[in-house]
């Protein structure tokens, strides 16, 4: 059964891939480079087509235009059982009528493969489970059943593994723990994976490469610390992690940096963080990037004056804060508990700064709360 | 007083339960003690103990005859109505097709039809298509009967299956014929044996529709009510008890492979 298409290995390209449901756009003409052996996760809030994109590659979905390369391979219209791309599936679908090690070997068996039982055995090896092989899945935990799908896939040796949102049924603390264990059995057997999740953190935890996607398009492809410290649109900002965006006016160009004029405060902006099309921009800064202070301390950098505290709590490593500015805006910001000095109160006037360099600048045309209500963090 | 009130309002679901079972057994009691009952012509009134109808369950005249037709006519109408329907439960279960919510309710009406007139307008359609009513019109009769219990058995099952286990197995290179054989078969299974079980007794069972399209062909059923009428022999209760303890011992063994199956102990 071997033949050009199921050996074929490579970057997996999707140019122009649009799939439509009637006429809801689930993918919209999506150009995406996924380099062999990388570790790539579609991060994107639950609609937004990282699903139906996977769901395409898998051969599980028709594309309504465009195609899907694997290296120079075109699969775009091949039957899934003929792709070199195995999945893990949501909710694991191992098979209940056959043993962990049947469910393990039935790609294997499927191909005509001769060394079955060794592979089967370093697979379950890999995911340290052999001592379960003749159990049947519903006698397995969630976490053993979410390591025999990966098992399952990963036997198979293919040139891209698909993981559908592979840890949303386990609670926190294994899921925190599959995170690292993902991680670690990727970099061993150096096949491509591609990861779709909701959940910032995971992608974060994981992956070489973040593509976020939202309505059917990728909004930006990047490394984590990319997408987390210089974010090109308002939706990304707010869907990874939490940003603070303050309306204000480019005044001033240099070389090096802008000045923004923010309600009568000049603030500096690093021009390589400017992603503006104009003078009219969306000036962005994290949480935990912000100092706090008395209103009168001294205070370096870009500050922001005039703040009176609205919120206070208290989370054990850091207190957070919500301050309300003079033009009615509450900025957030998160102060480590690590000087010992007291937390401040509601109603304490306040001062902030920051690093300039850590400020980005977006888009003023855009919806300053796209993304946040998305995300799962910001509840 | 107060104690008894007590007692009473805690075991009042047991002594509802002893009663209900009381209620559905005895009918199967009585047949079961009077397959023993030494009775030589009518089996109405209690004579005595005997082995001997069990020893001898072809001894009344006809009576094996009639059994033979019934297990025949029940395996070739299961065999039939069994791979017709779960087609068919496939095809509704799986396709959208044109007409396919009208298939589903016309799949309902043999159910509903009552069976006396069912089985008078079978007659009917054989005479006018020159048919003479014996064995095949009894098989074709059943077959028809039992397929709609074995569409909306098996199509239960399709139903709940999960369409991620074929994609999974589409996934890891079964193509559509072995992801049949491999996943979709064997989880519906089940659902397919229990469906040619409810059709096997559905036609052992039946007396009105095989009456009136039997001709001079035998059955089980209609050998027990002819002899009814001139008094019924206790060979008659020796092959009840023994469908009933078959029946018994086919739900047992059913339950306990379940049981290990799944692992539950």
């Amino acid at each position: 059964m071997v033949d050009a298409s199921t050996s074929a290995h490579g970057d997996l390209t999707l140019k122009n891939l649009t799939k439509n449901f009637g006429d809801f756009i689930a993918v919209d003409d999506l150009d995406l480079v996924i380099p062999e052996g990388s570790f790539f996760a579609l991060l994107g809030p639950s609609g937004c087509g990282k699903t139906t994109t996977l769901r395409m590659v898998a051969g599980l979905e028709e594309p309504t235009s465009g195609s899907i390369f694997i290296g120079n391979t075109d699969i775009t219209y091949e039957k899934p059982y003929k792709r070199p791309v195995n999945t893990v599936f949501q909710n694991y679908a191992l098979f209940p009528h056959l043993s962990i090690y049947e469910n393990v070997a039935f790609g294997l068996r499927r191909r005509g493969v001769k060394d079955v039982d060794t592979q089967v055995q370093k697979a379950l090896e890999l995911v340290e489970l052999t001592h379960l092989s003749s159990r049947k899945p519903n006698q397995l935990s969630g976490g053993q059943q979410q390591r025999i799908a990966l098992a399952r896939a990963i036997v198979n040796r293919p040139a891209l593994l698909l993981l559908d949102e592979p840890l949303g049924a386990l609670d926190l603390k294994l899921r925190r723990a599959m995170q690292i264990e993902l991680k670690w059995i990727q970099t061993e057997v150096g096949i491509t994976f591609v990861h779709v999740t909701h959940d910032q953190e995971e992608a974060m935890t994981m992956a070489d490469t973040i593509a976020v996607m939202n309505e059917g398009k990728i909004e930006q492809m990047g490394s984590p610390a990319d997408l987390y410290d210089d974010p090109r649109t308002a939706f990304v900002a707010n869907f990874l992690g939490q940003s603070n965006l303050i309306k204000g006016l480019i005044t001033d160009r240099a070389d090096n940096s802008g000045i923004v004029d923010v309600f009568g405060t000049k603030l500096s902006l690093p021009t390589i963080r400017n992603h503006a099309h104009d003078s009219s921009v969306l000036l962005g800064i994290r949480p935990e990037k912000i100092r706090i202070a008395p209103a009168g301390a001294a205070m370096n950098g870009n500050i922001l004056d005039g703040g009176v505290i609205s919120d206070a709590s208290y989370i054990g490593v850091s207190t957070q804060y919500q301050v309300e500015m003079p033009w009615g805006q509450e900025l957030m910001v998160f102060e480590q508990n690590d000087d010992g000095t007291p937390p401040l109160a509601k109603g304490d006037p306040v001062v902030m700064s920051w690093e300039p360099i850590f400020t980005f600048g977006l888009a003023g045309d855009q919806d300053a709360t796209a993304g946040s209500e998305a995300n799962p963090d910001s509840e | 007083m107060k104690q008894v009130s007590r007692w009473f309002s805690r075991n009042l679901i047991r002594i509802y339960a002893v009663l209900g079972f009381t209620y559905l057994f005895i009918p199967i009691i009585y047949t079961i003690a009077f397959s023993f009952n030494a009775s030589t012509k009518s089996n109405l009134v209690w004579v005595g103990f005997t082995w001997n109808n069990w020893l001898n369950p072809c001894g009344a005249p006809d009576v094996c005859n009639a059994l033979g037709n019934s297990l025949k006519i029940g395996v070739l109408a299961t065999f039939f109505a069994t791979i017709l329907g779960t087609l068919m439960a496939f095809a509704m279960g799986r396709y959208a097709f044109k007409g396919r919510s009208i298939v589903n309710i016309l799949i309902f009406l043999p159910m509903a039809t009552p069976e006396i007139v069912m089985g008078a307008s079978l007659l009917t359609m054989f005479i006018s298509f020159g048919f003479n009513p014996g064995f095949w019109t009894i098989v074709i009769a059943h077959v028809m009967f039992c397929i709609s219990f074995v569409v909306v058995t098996v199509k239960a099952r399709i139903a709940s299956l999960d369409p991620r286990l074929e994609q999974a197995a589409m996934d890891l290179y079964a193509d559509e014929r072995e992801t049949f054989r491999r996943v979709t078969l064997p989880l519906v299974a089940p659902g397919i044996a229990a469906a040619a079980l409810l059709a096997f007794s559905l036609s052992f069972d039946d007396f009105i529709i095989t009456n009136f399209n039997s001709g001079d062909v035998n059955t089980f059923p209609k050998f027990v009510y002819i002899s009814a009428q001139r008094g019924l022999p206790p060979q008659a209760n020796v092959i009840g008890s023994s469908m009933f303890l078959i029946a018994l011992i086919i739900v047992l063994v059913g339950q306990f492979v379940g049981r290990k199956r799944t692992g539950v102990r």
